[in-house]
């Protein structure tokens, strides 16, 4: 049975779709059937990340209203097997995601695939109320700022009521914390929040810590999800993560600032 | 250290009830930021109340209901559902608050709830009849509310409200006070007022007459 992995954060501008995009491809890589969804219709920027934006025919919302079928709407990524992406929708509005319509589709793919990513859009409105619906576990994206962290807050309340586990009375969404953009050096300032005080707000389990890093935008700009660039300090800790999903210890590393020559020799 | 503001309905037709809410708090918008409000039903006694309606539109211009005085079994029952506390007012509203014959009897005064999960932002609970026993954090935006004794065993971080139907002799109990307000049969004090020296550490909070104390346990 396919697991349903919701990425969300009620904060935009967060780092959802690119966590949603290293995760997927993560998966992928470490060889599960996984497709990942993007669920804010209207802005559509997960084909950007994934550098498929030229290959969009038909989207999920056209899934939904039976105007395409999955396997027309699905688009298999170039470097990784067993990696495809559902598109969105620039056009439409939201209020094409209806529950039934969104069902359907998820049971659809659950057959085929063993993960399914979905990347909710901001807020708590519908868009991301349809992307958590049927969430089985949530990745709960978190800068560690005092109104991303709020946010994230009201997200983790919602997933506890307004999910089909939850009005089912079934075994909870599994809520899993991923703080991003993490700059340690800011932390030390006291212009952050360490990792310890957002852990200590939310009081949830800490699946991973993205350093803030240069290598995010040059990988989206490439259109290849950051987690593919081993090199970089944030595709490591992508990869961390992934691993830890999927049940393996890894101790968290990017906690402290790597000093450059200048900040060693004047040891700020 | 202030008691609540008092809100009279005196219409249930809430377009109108809501144009005249922003002619009042246009004068004096700050003011009632966050305010805490208690609804006086008096004059609407009888009528059907839309209250989700009622209460957004109260929430929406940053009002605080926090319960209501004067209101027929059925406005109880309705607003109870919606987590609103019933306060007694003077002996008539007392009279008028009290249940009707034919409804169930109120759960056992000392029936006392427990709740394992930390309390979100946006979430409500509401111990009616009883006290409120927290073994988590209460979030800031979260607001719990108890008819009795309030305890949290973690940070209290959002609102609470002991004794929210008038039991002067509530109290609050918390292992790391860092509320956003605290309350005790409808007195109560914002975060600002809260001394420093009371915040981040375990209290307990009662009334002294009038006055809500804070003190360190
Ligand atoms: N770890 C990171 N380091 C630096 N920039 C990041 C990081 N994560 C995300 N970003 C940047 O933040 C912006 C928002 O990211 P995005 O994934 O689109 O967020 P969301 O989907 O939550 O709106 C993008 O410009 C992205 O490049
Ligand atoms: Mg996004």
């Amino acid at each position: 049975m396919a697991r349903i992995i919701v990425v969300t954060s009620g904060k935009g501008g967060v780092g959802k779709t690119t966590t949603s995009a290293a995760f997927a491809t993560g998966l992928a890589l470490a060889g599960h059937k996984t497709v990942v969804i993007d669920f804010d219709v209207g802005l559509r920027n997960l084909d950007l990340i994934m550098g498929c934006e030229r290959r969009v025919v038909y989207d999920f919302v056209n899934v939904i209203n039976g105007e395409a079928n999955l396997n027309q709407a699905l688009i298999k990524d170039k470097r990784v097997d067993n990696l495809c992406i559902l598109p969105a929708s620039q056009t439409r509005d939201k209020e094409a995601l209806t529950q039934e319509g969104v069902g359907r589709v998820l049971e659809e793919l659950a057959k085929d695939f063993d993960y399914i990513v979905c990347d909710s859009p901001a807020g708590i409105e519908r868009g991301a109320l349809m992307a958590a619906y049927y969430a089985d576990d949530a990745i709960v994206v978190t800068n560690p700022e005092v109104s991303s962290v709020r946010d994230s807050d009201r997200i983790i309340g919602i997933l506890s009521s307004k999910t089909r586990r939850a009005e089912r009375g079934e075994e909870p969404v599994t809520v899993k914390l991923l703080i991003t953009r993490y700059a340690p050096g800011r932390v030390q300032k006291g212009e952050m929040l360490s990792v310890n005080d957002v852990q200590e707000i939310l009081a949830i389990d800490l699946l991973g810590v993205i350093p803030e890093s240069k290598a995010v935008l040059q990988a989206s700009n490439q259109g290849q999800p950051v987690i593919l660039d081993t090199a970089s300090d944030a595709g490591q800790a992508y990869q961390d993560a992934v691993a830890r999903y999927l049940g393996e210890e890894r101790p968290h590393r990017f906690l402290t600032e790597k000093k450059g020559f200048l900040g060693r020799l004047f040891g700020s | 250290m202030l008691t609540l503001s008092v809100l009279r309905l005196l219409t249930t037709d809430l377009d109108a009830f809501s144009q005249q809410l922003d002619a009042k708090m246009a004068a004096a918008p700050d003011f009632f930021q966050n305010l805490p409000v208690l609804l006086e039903l008096e004059a609407v006694q009888g009528q059907l109340i839309d209250f989700p309606a009622l209460l957004a539109a109260l929430r929406q211009r940053g009002l605080m209901p926090v319960g209501l005085r004067a209101a027929d079994a059925a406005q109880v029952e309705a607003a109870a559902a919606l987590g609103l506390g019933v306060l007694q007012g003077g002996s008539e509203s007392r009279r008028a608050a009290e249940p009707r014959r034919d409804k169930p009897e109120p759960p056992p005064a000392g029936a006392s709830m427990v709740v394992r999960q930390p309390v979100r932002g946006g979430q409500q609970v509401y111990a009616r009849g009883g006290d409120l026993v927290v073994l988590a954090p209460v979030s800031a935006g979260a607001e719990i509310l108890a008819d009795g004794h309030i305890h949290v065993y973690g940070s209290l971080r959002g609102r609470a409200l002991a004794g929210v139907q008038g039991d002067r002799n509530a109290r609050i109990f918390c292992q790391n006070l860092d509320a956003e307000l605290v309350s005790i049969a409808g007195i109560y004090r914002v975060s600002e007022s809260i001394d420093k020296s009371a915040r981040g550490r375990p209290v307990q909070l009662y009334l002294d007459g009038d006055a809500l104390r804070i003190e360190p346990l």
